[in-house]
């Protein structure tokens, strides 16, 4: 084994840009929404939409770079392994002496669980988001076209949900940053881009 | 991919600009003086120059028909409008309302009360239903084109002004017109004409509109923004544009959304008397946060944001009690007034509340009034909404208004379920202000205007909701957003509609946070679980 940059300069870039906008988006939309008040509602309101656009312009480019490097190949999902992943994180990470099941490889860095989490990230959470999030945004634009205005309790209906279904992501993800041996060492590879792969 | 740059930068831009414009206090100030406004026209009339107008006069009547041997068309045109007539047929319903057939939870109403009540009519002699509508001579010329500040009806006159000194009230001398100076001093109207009726409607100043009285006859930009002296300095006529004496903007015809937006010679419908025929209906310049503002425009009207609070200057009557009428003291009447010198009980009106700086009511509307009319059953068991307001959140030509909610107890019928007119004043035994007998009062007013009564009354809580639309606020005052995006906000008694940050989805929100707290949750033990087994191992 050998350790080698798996994250791109421009992957570390769009996580940890995407990271602080998502957090952002998160505070300024559950302002919105009502669920807290600490941040003035006017300002929290236009700070969403700023934070939004900025994260469709990464998301447009992201979505680029994944298509021409070939490397969304990295999320399709596998149920090989599957099983082994998922009964380490249950049973095998309380022993010390037992280690990840999953070996990294530059063409396949997620592991099974991994793939699975962030293909639902990128497929349904996201794209609910941002779909319920534009139409928010232009929803006379839509009703002039369609002839009829979209209900806005139903939009924000979706818009909310998929806020929840975001903030649980985040937790579990964080969490699940934190759970290499050393506790560091995924954070790290974030940073750095290095990881020990077996090829 | 620029957009979101472009609209920052401009909103920054904005942003310093608005904030330069408050620094160095730029406003649309007018020279001091006389009043402005796109309607002052300066008069190539000398009036004092008339032989017409040299008198001397007898009465009001006299002097119209002087005014009218030159304006010969005056009174017919005058004769068409709702000054004159105070009758409005509803073109939808058809029901007949204006001021001569609605019952209101101020004074009551006009029948049988006419000499009081026609003080604020607009021509002469309006003392009971045999008035001539078609008399030209009747029409008063004057109450609205004196430009001396010295022609005033007299109260109790049915329109005519004191043509010998007189006392109101008694013991306080009025003192007679000098109709010839009043005659050669004709001109536009102005604050004071109009504001002598509107300004003091429902029986005193401030009393009924909250967002009309006297301190707009010199108000501060702060107060109107647009009448400001300091501001826009407009009179009234400047916005309620008057074509052939027919005056734009009447409460019986309510204008809840003007899509025309602003009218130009060959565009709308040539009155200003809404905010969108001057501003249009895209009124907020600049970036993001005021195309996000002109997107609320097609379901919150201007004053909503834009008269923050009514009744700035002056408290106005916010509660009107009939049922206490009538307590003597000693065998008298009496008044009590509270520390700001308003009336809180008068043996002739009953019980009173005041309020200043008050949050408007907050209603879906599209423009449509109902009122409730003498003929009309009401229902007992609940608050009688003197008009109801037509619109909804489903309805594309509603708009969120603000409104005046003015509380009233008054008599009804209680057998027939009908609102009751109220005879109060008069000098026969029968009016209420005379001898505080309702029985007799409301059995004279029920028999004069041939309404079925059946001779038993009580007293029932009302409420009339007048649109708010004057003393606008400059825009550094008007609302900010969580002021109706909050859960407890102005608009949290707001029927209808999804209003973000105000309205929950139930059942989401429990599921939602019970996800991520069960996650949290779940995290928390797995971290728990893995410190505890690899202390175990460390110790081992």
């Amino acid at each position: 084994m050998s350790t080698a940059v798996v994250f791109s300069r421009f992957e570390r870039f769009w996580h940890w840009t995407q990271a602080v906008l998502v957090l952002g988006l998160g505070v300024t939309g559950f302002t919105v929404h009502g669920s807290i008040s600490f941040l003035d509602w006017g300002m929290a309101a236009n700070t969403h939409t700023a934070l939004a656009w900025a994260l469709m312009i990464l998301w447009a480019f992201a979505i680029f770079w994944h298509l021409i490097t070939g490397e969304w190949r990295q999320y399709a999902p596998t149920t090989e392994g599957l099983g082994a992943v998922a009964r380490y994180y249950l049973i095998g990470i309380f022993q010390p002496a037992v280690h990840h099941p999953y070996r990294k490889r530059r063409v396949a860095k997620h592991n099974p669980l991994q793939r699975l989490a962030y293909l639902f990230l990128d497929l349904v959470i996201a794209p609910a988001i941002w779909i319920s999030g534009l139409v928010y945004m232009y929803r006379d634009e839509i009703g002039g076209f369609l002839g009829t205005i979209p209900s806005l309790a139903a939009i924000a209906f979706v818009h909310v949900a998929a806020a929840f279904l975001m903030l649980t992501f985040v937790i579990a993800h964080v969490y699940m940053a934190f759970t290499g041996k050393p506790w560091w060492d995924y954070p790290t590879s974030m940073i750095t881009g290095r990881a020990e792969v077996v090829d | 991919m620029s957009t979101s740059r472009d609209r920052r930068r401009s909103w920054i831009l904005g942003l310093l600009l608005t904030l330069s414009m408050i620094a160095t206090g730029t406003s649309y100030a007018a020279g001091p003086g006389k009043e402005a406004g796109p309607s002052r026209q300066v008069s190539t009339a000398d009036h004092t120059k008339f032989k017409e107008l040299q008198g001397p006069f007898a009465s009001g009547p006299e002097v119209t028909k002087a005014c009218l041997s030159c304006h010969t068309e005056a009174s017919k045109q005058v004769h068409k409008s709702l000054h004159w007539t105070w009758d409005y047929t509803n073109p939808t319903t058809g029901r007949k309302l204006g001021k001569k057939n609605v019952i209101n939870n101020f004074c009551g109403s006009l029948a049988t009360n006419e000499p009081r009540c026609t003080s604020c009519h607009i021509g002469f002699g309006w003392k009971d239903d045999k008035f001539d509508f078609a008399s030209e001579a009747n029409v008063d010329c004057l109450v609205c084109h004196d430009t001396t500040k010295t022609y005033r009806k007299f109260p109790t006159d049915a329109g005519h002004p004191a043509y010998v000194p007189k006392e109101f009230p008694k013991g306080k001398p009025w003192p007679a017109v000098d109709l010839v100076k009043v005659a050669q001093g004709v001109g536009q109207t102005s604050r004071d004409t109009c504001g002598a009726c509107h300004f003091l409607g429902g029986g005193g100043d401030a009393v009924k509109h909250g967002d009309l009285d006297t301190s707009l006859k010199a108000p501060s930009r702060d107060l109107d923004v647009h009448m400001g002296k300091d501001g826009a300095n407009f009179s009234c006529a400047t916005c309620h544009t008057t074509r052939a004496h027919i005056t734009a903007g009447s409460r019986f015809a309510t204008k809840a959304t003007d899509t025309d937006g602003i009218d130009v010679p060959g565009r709308g419908d040539g009155n200003r008397a809404t905010c969108e025929s001057c501003h249009g209906v895209t009124p907020h310049k600049g970036g993001a946060q005021a195309q996000k503002m002109n997107r609320h425009t097609d379901r919150v009207a201007c004053s909503t944001c834009h008269v923050p609070e009514f009744a700035r200057a002056k408290p106005t009557k916010t509660l009107w009690d009939w049922s206490t009428a009538g307590k003597l003291e000693d065998g008298k009447p009496f008044v009590v007034a509270d520390a700001h010198g308003e009336a809180t009980y008068d043996t002739m009106k009953g019980n009173f509340e005041w309020a200043s700086n008050v949050v408007p009511t907050y209603r879906w509307f599209n423009g449509d009034i109902a009122y409730t009319l003498a003929d009309q059953k009401i229902d007992d068991t609940k608050v009688v909404s003197i008009n109801t307001l037509g619109g909804s959140a489903d309805d594309p030509k509603s708009r969120i208004w603000p409104f005046k909610a003015m509380r009233g107890k008054q008599p009804y019928d209680t057998e027939n379920k009908t609102l009751l007119m109220n005879h109060v004043f008069g000098k026969d035994d029968s009016a209420f202000w005379g001898n505080f007998d309702w029985g007799k009062a409301l059995a004279f007013a029920a028999k004069a205007t041939n309404a079925v009564y059946s001779g038993k009354y009580g007293f029932v809580e009302s409420v009339y909701y007048w649109p708010i639309t004057h003393m606008v606020a400059p825009k550094e005052k008007a609302l900010a957003c969580v002021q109706c995006h909050a859960a407890k906000g102005r608009l949290k008694d707001l029927p209808g509609g999804y209003i973000p940050g105000r309205d929950r989805f139930g059942w989401l929100e429990l599921l939602g946070w019970a996800l991520a707290a069960a996650t949290l949750a779940g995290v928390l033990l797995h971290l728990a679980v893995r410190l505890v087994s690899s202390n175990r191992a460390r110790q081992s």
